[in-house]
């Protein structure tokens, strides 16, 4: 109750703090030589009370006061207390505040951090960061007030669903916000850059710290999703192109660009158009994806409440926020790159700029397949789906020209270049085709196009790998993110082309045999835990190279909400991992099992981990 | 008549715009043969010929309807007005059960059978697809 109170005014409190900055800001503006420390100390004042409503929500379904109506909706008194804490973001008002938290606490940092650069330029960033943040303000207290009251006050909760509980998804918001919002600031800070046409080598690697932590930080929270998905939704798949997914994935392809961008800024002074676009663009996708996922438009785990009203609002505020950006660029962006601007074909900033181009087509491609069937359903009222063919078939071929630019790309000099070792390349190339077809020789199907995919992302493997050892070559950062890059592919590749399933449906003492895999079902247990009741299955399974293994998923029946869950089996081992999990249906004896054998699955995060550890690296070196 | 600059300029422009161009067609394209259209039952019942293409089928599990064996589970999807029957082997997601709404994805053999490849899964018992929710919203 008290906490519900405090949480509230303090969310008022902070807006009002909001607004009386632009006013500070103004007068600081004016007769600037240095930042006022009212400016600091209210920027300060307005995350403390942030943070304090946000610890108020905590507070709240720690002790399960139902009085609030976001806990009654989401929380449970028998539901453990990690994951009464989770539930804080775990739905839209808590996820809400956190992204006001998290754009709070990025303006305060960047306010802090921010040395060498002119005082208007930072007052200005405050002003853009603190429109999204006001913003932000009314749409929280005005249709997604956390802290709303009910009264008489329930007794019990209405619980969290129960596939949300779970320690990959506990994390997976606050990590995913802090690079989804951390784009705020990038917007913001380019935005005042771009007014007071002060961007420059400086300038860029200023704001290229900034745009690390924020792509670190998307690239782990889109992976820590992914893992969450492939051991909870029981589909043994890390990546399925739904919609939700693919909002999270704009923002990075969008992202990355723009970390490439920066560094030839930062270098060659050129290239600011880009620069600029692609903040803006950074932002904006992040925003439309809180948009489609919040608004009910989507539908999928992550829709918490349609209601249209809230939609309209983020719609409006992001209108507003493009066309004051296009504005910005259209009426203070000169384009200033003339000096330098013609560079020659053969050349890093080239290649960079090459794979640019097919970055924003990715992204074209996974925007589209997004869109589309909304558009299509608002238009026609047809319900079409976009499914992964579609994302295959169009992303596929151009990633062979992507790896291959990106094996040779780093290699090149600024402006102009010859290509050196020429030796080293065709071999390494050579190698690679061989091996690919090597791997691939007793594989009948799209032999072609496999082999040529493998080769090329084999190729950049050799490449990167070699660079690691090489005494000329130092940018170890990018090394790492690349080589990272290359054994994601390689991993993806071969997990898909060699992974193998089984589905069938057994009864109790069953057993299913094909010419490789022997799975006996073996028995049925029963498991009663605080908040769900288990049936755990046991198996035993043997393959013909001799593995024996034994297997016990669990169908979960939660009692707060009632739902049922597949809790998955999985054998995680360096080369591959076993998978299986079954299901029940209602009234029958036979449970439908799926069993699946996915070679490098680990390879395919630990990838994903190098490539953000190489941002990491970069993070923390020191400007040279 | 035109300086080298200009020229170039010139070229890089008309690169750009048949890229677009190609891209533009190549997205459409595909979008074209990748696209699922989603049925209710009814409406197939009013089709003219039956489409060899994938479309998704959605309605109501008919209460004693599922039939499994070892290697199929068979159902029938109804949205009130008209049924269909589905023949599906394949893994079947945690909230399928009769009296609930399901999203097959298939192929239709005729007006009466549909083969499903894929079941999708729901994460919420409440939650029902809007297609199925419009599909039963006519009744």
């Amino acid at each position: 109750m008290i906490y519900s109170l405090i949480g509230y005014y303090s969310l008022i409190i902070g807006l009002i703090i909001g607004l009386s900055l632009f006013y500070f800001s103004y007068k600081n503006f004016n007769n600037s030589n240095t930042l006022d420390t009212k400016i600091l100390s209210f920027t300060f004042l307005q995350l403390f009370f942030v943070v304090i409503s946000f610890l108020c929500l905590i507070f709240s379904f720690v002790i399960s006061d139902f009085s609030n109506e976001t806990v009654f909706n989401n929380s449970h008194t028998t539901k453990p207390l990690f994951y009464k804490i989770s539930g804080t973001w775990g739905n839209h008002e808590g996820s809400l505040l956190l992204w006001l938290l998290v754009l709070t606490l990025f303006i305060f940092l960047f306010l802090v951090r921010t040395k060498n650069q002119p005082v208007k330029y930072k007052i200005l960033t405050l002003v853009f960061q603190q429109i999204i943040i006001v913003g932000f303000f009314l749409f929280l207290i005005k249709t997604s007030n956390p802290f709303n009251y009910i009264f008489p006050i329930p007794t019990e909760g209405l619980g969290l669903n129960p596939i949300l509980q779970d320690p990959a998804l506990a994390i997976h918001p606050p990590v995913l916000y802090l690079g989804y919002v951390g784009s705020s600031i990038i917007f913001s800070s380019v935005l005042a850059a771009t007014s007071l046409k002060i961007i420059s080598t400086s300038w860029a690697s200023h704001i290229k710290k900034w745009i690390l932590i924020s792509w670190i930080f998307l690239t782990l929270g889109i992976l820590l999703g992914s893992i969450w998905a492939y051991y909870e939704l029981g589909w043994g798949g890390f990546w399925f192109w739904d919609p939700v997914e693919n909002v999270s994935l704009m923002p990075w392809l969008a992202l990355t660009t723009l970390l490439h961008c920066i560094l030839v800024l930062e270098k060659k002074s050129i290239l600011t158009s880009w620069v600029i676009i692609l903040s803006i663009t950074t932002f904006t996708l992040s925003m439309c994806g809180t948009f489609l996922v919040r608004s009910g438009i989507l539908n999928s785990v992550h829709t918490f409440a349609n209601d249209p009203e809230r939609g309209l609002f983020i719609l409006v505020f992001l209108f507003i926020l493009i066309f004051l950006s296009i504005l910005i660029f259209f009426f203070f962006h000169k384009d200033n790159d003339r000096k330098s601007h013609s560079f020659f074909w053969l050349s890093k900033e080239t290649s960079i700029l090459i794979n640019n181009w097919f970055m924003m087509y990715f992204l074209s491609v996974v925007l589209i397949g997004t869109v589309y069937p909304i558009f299509l359903d608002v238009i026609s009222s047809q319900k079409i789906s976009v499914g992964p063919p579609f994302y295959h078939k169009l992303i596929i071929p151009f990633l062979i020209p992507f790896l291959l630019m990106m094996a040779i790309g780093p290699k090149l000099k600024w402006i102009k270049s010859q290509l050196e070792d020429k030796i080293y390349l065709i071999s390494f190339l050579i190698i690679s085709i061989l091996l690919a077809f090597l791997v691939l020789k007793n594989f009948n199907q799209n032999i072609l196009i496999n082999t040529i995919l493998i080769s090329s992302a084999l190729y950049l493997f050799f490449m990167t790998l070699r660079d690691f050892f090489s005494q000329k070559y130092k940018n170890i950062s990018q090394n790492i993110a690349h080589f990272g890059f290359s054994l994601l592919i390689l991993s993806i590749l071969f997990n898909n082309l060699f992974a193998s399933e089984i589905i069938t449906n057994l009864k109790v003492g069953e057993t299913f045999e094909n010419s490789k895999t022997k799975i006996v079902f073996e028995s049925v247990d029963q498991k009663k835990e605080k908040n769900y009741n288990a049936i755990v299955a046991n198996f035993f399974i043997s393959n013909l190279n001799g593995e024996e293994d034994r297997f016990s998923p669990e169908l979960r029946i939660y009692n707060q909400p009632v739902i049922a869950t597949s809790e998955a089996d999985i054998k995680t081992t360096l080369m591959s991992d076993k998978f299986i999990v079954i299901n029940l249906v209602q009234n029958q004896d036979f449970f439908n099992v799926r069993y699946q054998v996915k070679p490098f699955m680990l390879w395919i995060w630990l990838s994903v981990i190098l490539i953000s550890f190489g941002g990491i690296v970069s993070f923390l070196q020191k400007r040279s | 008549m035109y300086g080298r600059k200009v020229k170039l300029r010139f070229l890089f422009v008309v690169i750009i715009l048949i890229t677009l161009i190609l891209t533009t067609f190549l997205i459409l394209k595909s979008l074209e043969e990748n696209v699922v259209y989603f049925q209710s039952p009814s409406e197939i019942k009013s089709l003219s010929e039956i489409d060899k293409s994938k479309i998704r089928v959605g309605g109501m599990v008919k209460k004693d309807s599922i039939s499994i064996s070892s290697n199929e589970v068979n159902f029938i999807i109804t949205d009130f007005k008209n049924e269909i029957n589905v023949t599906y082997s394949g893994a079947v997601p945690n909230l399928f059960a009769e009296g609930k709404g399901v999203v097959a994805e298939g192929f239709l053999k005729d007006r009466n059978f549909f083969s499903a490849t894929k079941i999708l899964a729901k994460h919420d018992e409440n939650y029902m697809p809007p297609e199925v929710k419009e599909a039963l919203g006519e009744k």
